[in-house]
């Protein structure tokens, strides 16, 4: 029976290749916590890697023995996260990764459950967003580009990811904050960084929002010009001035953090929270973070928690403003 | 000619007997995962990124691109045995292949998709070393009034999977249509058909659907039937491999499929099933073998079709080496690699890090040569997959589809619309419906629309848009003719045949 052998073979070697991922975390420090990751998303996207960039740093760092990662991927986080809820409960060695696009999927897609019912541990990392144009643009400074969109918000077609997520709520705060109604909007939504960013370099959109780091090596490159960031501060060789610095009052972070599940003690979860800091306090976190374009923006405990509380509250009302929520 | 001066630098980096091994395994494992309904060769890249923090750049670089060109090779072997595809770009391969394999052919069907996919997959590596910079231009002048216009082109080709009924045919199309608009609309965030289920958010995963319809709708076919007369299936019919009259048949699709392969899968919103749809449309009008097609299969809609694809996959490769754009899951997970090594992948990136990037075009040639080895012998052990009994063999599809399908993202509801569908695809099969349209439509309806509002939004609400772009216009044109030629082709025909003399109304 050799054909079914063979036939089994390579369905074995098959699921093997997709679980190496698992195996390739060998448990090597000794009386280190062993963690377990729940990732809301499927493998590769940025939830993903920031769990698994946790799981490398922690492991070289000794703090833990090793990692097991789970992935429930789907509808922004609105699939796994009722999972986490239910099937984690009281597991105080477990953390789930989420951020700012979970908060919004919550709210757009009208989800039964919310970051409320989880244990807040800490907000590791963000990424500021950018507002581009092509090279070839006549808007030269952020000022040009509100003109226009004041003038009529239609003519000015912008980029960027999925309908409710970061970039579309970015361009509703500028709007909003800039006086032009958000229903006015002309916003193109794009499955991927790599679509939008190519009608922006094709020039068949007047602008683009996105994560910076999506747009940081054409902008290098010259390919597109950046007219501003929505950090809080300048960023040490980035040549463009904040959101704020060219008059418009936005600031934001598509921020990344992580949560235990509901439950778990009061001492699981300090220890939760300084397994974290310390991590994050590492210069293994530093380097991954430098590479990989994201501010540290550590935020732990009761703090982080008042925080995820405002952000929901900011983000459901620019939802309902552009008519998402 | 300094590319091949950087070309034969780039072999010498992948020619290193380490980069060779690393080489083998991924193309290895990647024919492997393509077999797999479900594990797909971004899903398998994503699980190994963790290797990225233990071995060099090249060495990882070499083995993820055997692993995504590996993939492309393996994806056929179960569409063409089994009529499960492996990976979405492999699904027309199952229309002509596996009707092949069912009449015998099936080792002709797995030699000419695996040919024709080096054949292909050297051109299409040949065009990322030589033509980058010239096609990744044409690509961006791709927008979205381009891309529905393509889109339009696309839906010619459904006339060729219709069948003998145009109204089953189009009734099938519109049911996939349907299928394809559950899940989140991307333009305004809204959930459309999902009927409150959290896991119908994303959509009905089209590698899902054309298992259930295909492979589960079959079994069950062939499960009640069981009784009611025999539908033998030929293991091997003649020579294991291609004959004379089939490489002739064969060589043609296969540079055709190339052709037009390398530039959409170049495209940013082009992918690897449009062009797979467009050769399988083209050769079957081309085919001195019409009759073939959809009853004992017809090798030009085998090795068309699969030449494309893997093209494609290489003309994905265009946009992400010359500007860092990620226009495919796969070409995304690749770039996050880039970035565990503080590589940031951009336009700058051919200049910054010439060695990685020869080095890994270098081994793309040398994963196609290995992959084409690995290939060719283990037809024969395939083919007597087909030599098992129809109960046992049947069987086994169900449980490879089942397993194939939870392992996409370990979803209870994913087996159930399975298995929904594949009850679908039993009655559909029944009562004489075809399914492939189906497929067809759900894979360009969304993309039609995403498109076409897209295009709508940029121009606020003007249609001139679709005619108004040079390219645009030439799509829709050639989309017209497609459409209409043949007829006025054949009422010239007949006219010319009848002679003057024997003019309508005149008899």
């Amino acid at each position: 029976m050799l054909n079914r052998r063979r036939f089994l073979m390579s369905t074995a070697a098959a699921s093997a290749a997709g679980f190496a991922g698992l195996h390739l975390s060998p448990a090597f420090a000794e009386g280190a916590p062993q963690i377990q990751i729940f990732v809301p998303a499927a493998p590769g996207g940025g939830w993903d890697q920031t769990g698994r960039t946790m799981d490398q740093v922690l492991r070289s760092e000794k703090l833990i023995s090793g990692s097991q990662i789970t992935n429930v991927g789907g509808a922004g986080g609105t699939v796994g996260l009722p999972q986490f809820i239910n099937q984690w409960n009281g597991k105080g060695n477990s953390l789930m990764v989420a951020g700012m696009v979970m908060v919004g999927a919550i709210i757009a897609n009208k989800a039964a459950n919310n970051l409320t019912q989880v244990t807040p541990i800490a907000r590791l990392t963000g990424e500021f967003e950018a507002l581009v144009v092509p090279a070839e643009s006549p808007f030269k400074t952020a000022a040009d580009f509100v003109a226009a969109l004041k003038a009529d918000p239609t003519k000015v077609p912008v980029a960027g990811g999925s309908a409710g997520g970061s970039d579309h709520i970015l361009f509703g705060l500028i709007a909003k904050t800039v006086g032009v109604p958000a229903t006015n909007l002309s916003y193109v939504p794009f499955a991927g960084g790599g679509e939008a960013l190519s009608a922006l370099l094709g020039n068949q959109v007047a602008a683009g929002i996105s994560g910076f780091g999506e747009f940081s090596e054409q902008i290098k490159a010259g390919a597109l010009r950046l007219l501003a960031i929505s950090a809080d501060k300048r960023q040490d060789g980035i040549d463009a001035p904040t959101l704020k610095e060219a008059g418009i009052d936005v600031e934001l972070f598509n921020w990344r953090g992580v949560f235990a599940p509901p439950g778990v003690s009061d001492a699981d979860k300090a220890a939760m929270i300084a397994l974290v800091e310390s991590m994050a306090k590492s210069d293994g976190w530093a380097t991954e973070c430098k590479n990989r374009n994201w501010t540290q923006i550590l935020l732990t405990g009761d703090d982080y928690a008042k925080f995820v509380a405002e952000d929901t509250a900011r983000i459901e009302a620019i939802l309902k403003d552009l008519g998402l929520a | 000619m300094e590319t091949l001066g950087h070309l034969a630098h780039g072999f010498s980096v992948a020619f290193t007997p380490v980069n060779l091994l690393w080489c083998l395994l991924g193309t290895t494992l990647g024919t492997a995962i393509g077999v797999l309904p479900g594990l797909g060769p971004a899903l398998t890249i994503a699980l190994l990124l963790p290797i990225t923090y233990q071995v060099a750049p090249e060495a990882s670089f070499i083995l993820f691109a055997g692993i995504y060109y590996g993939a492309m090779y393996g994806g056929s072997t179960t569409s063409i045995l089994l009529n499960t595809p492996g990976e979405s770009a492999t699904i027309v391969t199952a229309l002509e292949g596996n009707k092949m394999a069912r009449s015998g052919r099936g080792g002709a069907a797995l030699a000419t998709s695996a040919i024709g996919s080096f054949v292909a997959g050297t051109i299409g590596t040949m065009g990322v070393a030589f033509l980058a910079p010239v096609v990744v231009k044409f690509a961006l002048a791709f927008g979205p009034a381009e891309y529905f216009s393509l889109m339009v082109l696309a839906f010619i080709t459904v006339s060729a999977v219709l069948g003998s009924s145009s109204v089953r045919g189009l009734t099938s199309l519109f049911a996939g249509f349907v299928i394809g608009m559950i899940g989140v609309d991307l333009q305004t965030g809204q959930p459309r058909f999902t009927f409150g289920m959290t896991e119908l958010l994303d959509g009905v995963d089209v590698i899902i659907a054309a298992v259930g319809l295909f492979a589960v709708g079959e079994t069950l076919y062939m499960a009640s039937r069981r009784y009611a007369g025999k539908d033998e299936i030929v293991p091997l019919r003649g020579s294991l491999y291609m004959t004379s009259a089939e490489w002739g048949r064969s060589w043609k699709p296969w540079l055709r499929g190339a052709a037009i392969g390398f530039p959409i899968g170049a495209m940013p919103a082009g992918g690897a099933e449009i062009p797979t749809f467009l050769s399988y449309a083209i050769e079957k009008k081309l085919s001195n073998h019409k009759e073939e097609f959809g009853t004992v299969g017809a090798i030009e809609g085998v090795a068309g079709p699969e030449a494309a694809n893997n093209a494609s996959a290489a003309g994905v490769l265009v946009p992400m080496l010359t500007l860092g754009l990620p226009t495919s899951a796969t070409a995304a997970i690749m770039l996050s690699a880039f970035q565990s090594y503080g590589i940031n992948p951009g336009p700058l990136l051919l200049t910054t890090q010439g060695d990685l990037v020869w080095g890994l075009i270098a081994s793309l040639f040398i994963a196609n040569v290995i992959l084409v080895i690995l290939n060719l012998p283990l037809i024969g052990l395939w083919v007597r997959l087909l030599k098992i009994p129809a109960p046992q063999l049947y069987a086994g599809i169900l449980v490879f589809a089942t397993v194939g399908t939870y392992g996409i993202s370990q979803s209870p509801i994913d087996l159930v619309i399975l298995y929904l569908l594949g009850a679908a695809g039993f009655l559909m099969r029944r009562f004489d419906f075809p399914t492939a349209p189906v497929i067809i439509g759900m894979i360009l309806g969304p993309l039609a629309e995403t498109q076409f509002r897209r295009a709508m939004t940029i121009s606020n609400g003007d249609w001139s848009v679709f005619y108004k772009h040079p390219l645009s216009l030439t799509l829709l044109t050639l989309a017209f003719i497609g459409l209409v030629g043949p007829h006025i082709w054949a009422y010239v025909e007949h006219r010319r045949r009848r002679g003057p003399e024997h003019v309508p109304g005149d008899a």
